[in-house]
């Protein structure tokens, strides 16, 4: 991989203002593709959910899915844009091996939904409001398998194997205006807006909208302009970046990339850029040398879409609760503070909590497990909140655990850490490592006894009335029995021994 | 044997329902024809000898059962190459599709065989319904009964051929710009083009999808429309397809009278390039028409003189998009594939080998009119030109009922004399081309011979966009005072083969 020169973060903003655009596209999570009735279920084998129309075979003709319209509207209203009232389908001419008809079908210059906006919360609670161009509908294509080359590129492969199960899945793509005045906070603002948007989408019911699977894709398109520069700069295009965090480190690149090639008197190619996972950098694609010509025209095959007034003011009030609405009222059923609900935003741990409360757990211990324990963890194997190995029911089992009195704190941790180490689930961590806590009086008696009889002057001091000294007792026969002791059984237990009233 | 290929469809199906014939011999009866003659026109493609004979059977056998039996039950008929046939070829007329064998039939397929029309193979046509005469067929030209070394018009010459030749008493067209009314024209058979929608598009191969229509092809009116209610009526596998009951074409086609009916004759239709016998047969029709009641209006249709270049932008720029699947990939001809080639050399090979010169001129058309920086200039003025046109059909029909013209300007050509000037060629389609890019429906229809070659004159009916059933009323009164005039169909002058 070539060396790129980057300039460093806090220098490129100190000379450059960064302008962004994003393109996201979703998968709708329809039963049946776009324009034939296929089923979109994932991970059946190849070319086995494929007819005439999605094979663009010779005479087949599209017919528009109703329940991918309606997605779109409803998209479109929770985006808070304006819904046309007639528009149609265009066809995106160009050639390419895994899309069947050498065309796509899309939307060009009348698209369903446009004029919207979208508020994204930041880190530290501020609402920045993101603009939005449009948003529009169209068909996926299949999936290029190259064979015998590095790393399934195509270049080098031997051969191309051609899976048409994706071709005709309903897409919808939303593109934000211009993103200006974000500064240094560019990245932060492009990952939060993803997250809300895909959020959003969930929320609507319309798609799982999961980035890992390719349901949810982002192209991060970026400029720079000399600080006070009204006109944009040329910009680049990366393609697919396919996580919030992977979001925010392209645009990151991007901008430092950017940033070296113009203070040293270079220009910016227009160009598309491929993101790469491991290290966070970009790579050049292909070079739009001349604007690509899609030669696009309406879909003759298609009548225009007109939905139809009432319809759509049905589907305004029957949308569901927004994301930033239900944040709100969980916050508020929590009973927390603004900050603190923040930075369980920020932890990526809403989600996670709330399932661990569905689980059984109750709000406050799925809340201290996630932003405690797992989110340190998480933090230190640099990884996502959500992918630290442990699920919800594992959480809430351990809480149950302690809420019962089988665990204290301290065991309860190392019975996480057998479970991110793959020890198993919570009960089997507990009897392997043998974690149980000894409330059993004759266990503790003798444990009990050993302490007085070790402590003997501090002992005299609780016979003296010095109840505060306990606290010393009760720390040495923890220590005797490693820990695992019922803490508020060994403090009656000594108190009862050397003749005291709690 | 010669009497069953000469009846009509109705009658054929009246005696197959009768018992007076089976299905089966009629079926041998037409299958022997193409054996006979077929090697002179080449009207066929493909022969499904099998296939049909399997359908005749099963009419015979619903027959025996007691089962009803559809009007046009156990009727050959034959199937231009552009509707798809499950497990029978269709290569559309292109050495692109050579060999290609569909897993899918198109609804009119489907719609023949649930109404027991038995379909004795895949007629010839022009390359992707491109043409005037099927001269561009990859599979060599059809000869016009009337005249072997003359073109049988295009691009449905294979299934006008083979009504003319008595190969087949039904046959299906599809009509873009012409390809149904033009080659009935020249071989005094009848064509119609029902309105855009009318009948369900879906399996036929595709060349310019806003103007593409599918229609029935027959020797008389009434057959022409008995087959139209076989084929016509909504289909939810194509979005473009009219949701409305079909036009009641078989009682008009019963029921011919022009009495009292406004009949506009468009001043822009005529004048150079219109063969003298021609416009004597046509002027004599519209004579027949006031004669049989009829009230003639002269009206005016400024925009008619720009459809044929706007024709020569918008169907271009669909096909040029329709087209662009045949790219090796998936079915059809693959050429170059030897292991060392990318997959873009191995399209481009493809297509360069799989397409002939009309359609390349016209993917090259349309590809151009689409371009970014010429769309507004180009297609988008086209577009325009579209608008302007049906707004002078508007127009025209609020005081007239249906519109006369000649369907062609001149009679059937000789094999290859406009093969080298497309311009000429492309002028073949003048009269027909408005009612494509207006979606109404046209009927072409037998009107005498030209005097002065002796070849077959068509007269264009239009109706209204769902008037359909107009042309057939027009159709069958026009069609009896000639037969009662020349004493016999047209057909029967036709020089036996």
């Amino acid at each position: 991989m070539t060396v790129t020169d980057l300039l460093s973060y806090e220098d490129a903003l100190a000379s450059y203002d960064p302008v962004m655009g994003l393109e996201v596209h979703v998968e709708l999570g329809t039963r049946t593709k776009m324009f034939c009735g296929c089923s979109t279920e994932l991970g059946a084998d190849p070319n086995s959910q494929t007819c005439p129309t999605c094979l663009g075979l010779p005479g087949a003709l599209p017919v528009v899915n109703a329940v991918g319209v309606e997605s779109a509207i409803k998209i479109g209203l929770a985006l808070n844009c304006e819904i046309a009232q007639w528009c149609r389908f265009a066809r995106k001419n160009y050639f390419y091996p895994d899309m069947p008809k050498n065309f796509q079908t899309s939307q060009y210059d009348e698209p369903i939904a446009y004029n919207g906006y979208l508020d994204v919360q930041l880190e530290d609670g501020e609402v920045f409001r993101v603009e939005i161009e449009r948003a529009h509908m169209e068909e996926d294509t299949g999936k290029s398998l190259h064979v015998g080359g590095a790393t399934g590129r195509i270049h080098g492969a031997s051969h191309s194997l051609l899976d048409y199960n994706r071709a005709g899945i309903p897409l919808i793509e939303i593109v934000t205006k211009p993103i200006e005045g974000a500064g240094a906070r560019a990245p932060e603002v492009a990952k939060a807006y993803v997250a809300e948007l895909r959020e959003l989408i969930k929320a609507l019911g319309v798609s799982e909208a999961r980035m890992e699977q390719g349901q949810m894709r982002c192209d991060v398109n970026l400029s720079l302009r000399p600080l006070g520069q009204k006109k944009f700069g040329t910009r680049s295009e990366t393609k697919n970046v396919n996580s919030l965090r992977s979001v925010e480190r392209a645009a990151r690149f991007e901008i430092q990339r950017h940033a070296a090639v113009l203070s040293s008197g270079g220009t910016i190619l227009q160009e598309t850029r491929h993101f790469h996972e491991e290290d966070g950098s970009t790579t050049s694609g292909r070079i739009k040398e001349e604007a690509e010509d899609y030669r696009y025209f309406p879909e003759p095959d298609l009548v225009p879409v007109a939905p139809a007034r009432e319809w759509v003011e049905e589907l305004r009030a029957g949308l569901p609760e927004l994301p930033r609405v239900r944040r709100k009222r969980i916050q508020d059923g929590w009973g927390i503070a603004d900050h603190e609900m923040q930075s369980v935003l920020n932890a990526g741990a809403l989600d996670l909590i709330l399932a661990t409360i569905d689980e059984g757990a109750d709000a406050a211990a799925a809340r201290k497990w996630w932003m405690g324990e797992l989110a340190r963890h998480a933090n230190e194997s640099g990884t996502e909140l959500a992918e630290v190995p442990i699920t919800p029911a594992q959480v809430a089992r351990v809480a149950a655990l302690v809420a019962a009195g089988d665990l204290n704190d301290k065991l309860a941790r190392q019975v996480i850490e057998g479970v991110l180490a793959g020890e198993g689930e919570p009960d089997q961590v507990v009897d392997k490592r043998g974690l149980k806590v000894v409330s059993d009086d004759g266990a503790l008696g003798a444990a009990v006894d050993q302490a007085i009889a070790d402590n003997a002057a501090v002992a005299d001091k609780i016979r003296g009335g010095n109840l505060a000294a306990a606290g010393a007792l009760i720390g040495a026969v923890m220590k005797l029995t490693r820990g695992q002791a019922d803490a508020k059984r060994v403090r009656e237990l000594v108190l009862e021994k050397l003749g005291v009233q709690g | 044997m010669t009497d069953i290929i000469r009846l009509t469809a109705a009658q054929t199906a009246e005696k197959i329902a009768s018992g007076e014939l089976t299905a089966v011999e009629v079926t041998e009866a037409h299958l022997a024809r193409i054996e006979a003659v077929d090697e002179k026109v080449h009207a066929f493609l493909h022969v499904d000898r099998e296939g049909a004979l399997e359908q005749a059977r099963a009419v015979d056998a619903k027959r025996a059962a007691g089962e009803p039996l559809g009007p046009l039950a156990g009727v050959p008929l034959a199937l231009k190459d552009i509707f798809t046939t499950e497990g029978v070829p269709t290569t559309v007329g292109s050495k692109i599709l050579e060999g290609w064998i569909p897993p899918y039939d198109a609804t009119v397929t489907k719609r023949l065989k649930a109404a027991d029309v038995v379909i004795l193979g895949k007629t010839n046509m022009d390359e992707f319904a491109m043409g005037s005469s099927t001269e561009n067929s990859a599979y060599g030209p059809t000869g016009n009964p009337w005249d072997l070394t003359r073109i049988p018009g295009g691009s449905g010459g294979g299934s006008a051929a083979a009504l003319a030749s008595y190969q087949a008493p039904l046959a299906i067209g599809t009509d873009t710009g012409g390809s149904i009314r033009q080659p009935a024209a020249v071989t005094a058979t009848v064509g119609v083009k029902p309105t855009y929608g009318g009948v369900s598009r879906y399996g036929m191969v595709a060349f310019s999808s806003s103007l593409d229509q599918g229609g029935p092809c027959a020797r008389t009116v009434l057959d022409a429309a008995l087959l139209h209610e076989v084929i016509a009526g909504h289909d939810p596998l194509d979005s473009t397809s009219i949701d409305a009951p079909v036009p009641p074409v078989v009682e008009a086609a019963r029921n011919g009278n022009v009495a009292g009916l406004r009949v506009g004759v468009v001043k822009e239709f005529g004048g150079e390039g219109y063969q003298a016998g021609v416009v004597q047969r046509f002027t004599e029709s519209v004579e027949l028409l006031r004669d049989l009641g009829a009230e003639i209006v002269e009206i005016s249709c400024p925009s008619f003189t720009y459809a044929l270049a706007a024709y020569y932008l918008i169907a271009p720029s669909e096909c040029s998009s329709n087209l662009a699947r045949f790219d090796a990939m998936r079915y059809g001809l693959r050429v170059g594939d030897d292991g060392t080639k990318s997959a873009e050399d191995v399209t481009a090979l493809t297509r360069d080998a799989g397409f002939g010169p009309e359609v390349k001129r016209r993917i090259m058309l349309g590809t151009y009119a689409l371009s970014s920086g010429y769309y507004d200039a180009y297609y988008g003025s086209a577009q325009k030109v579209r608008t302007l046109i049906t707004r002078d059909f508007e127009k025209a029909f609020e005081s007239v009922d249906v519109i006369v013209s000649p369907t062609t300007p001149t009679t059937a050509f000789p094999i290859g004399e406009r093969a080298d000037d497309p311009m000429a060629m492309y002028l073949a389609d003048l009269c027909t081309i408005p009612a494509n890019l207006a979606g109404n429906a046209a009927m072409s229809l037998p009107c005498g011979l030209a005097p002065e070659d002796g070849l077959p004159v068509g007269l264009q009916i239009i109706a209204p966009a769902l008037k359909d059933d107009r042309l057939y009323r027009v159709g069958a009164a026009v069609e009896a005072a000639f037969v009662s005039k020349w004493g016999h169909p047209l057909l029967e002058e036709a020089p036996q083969l």
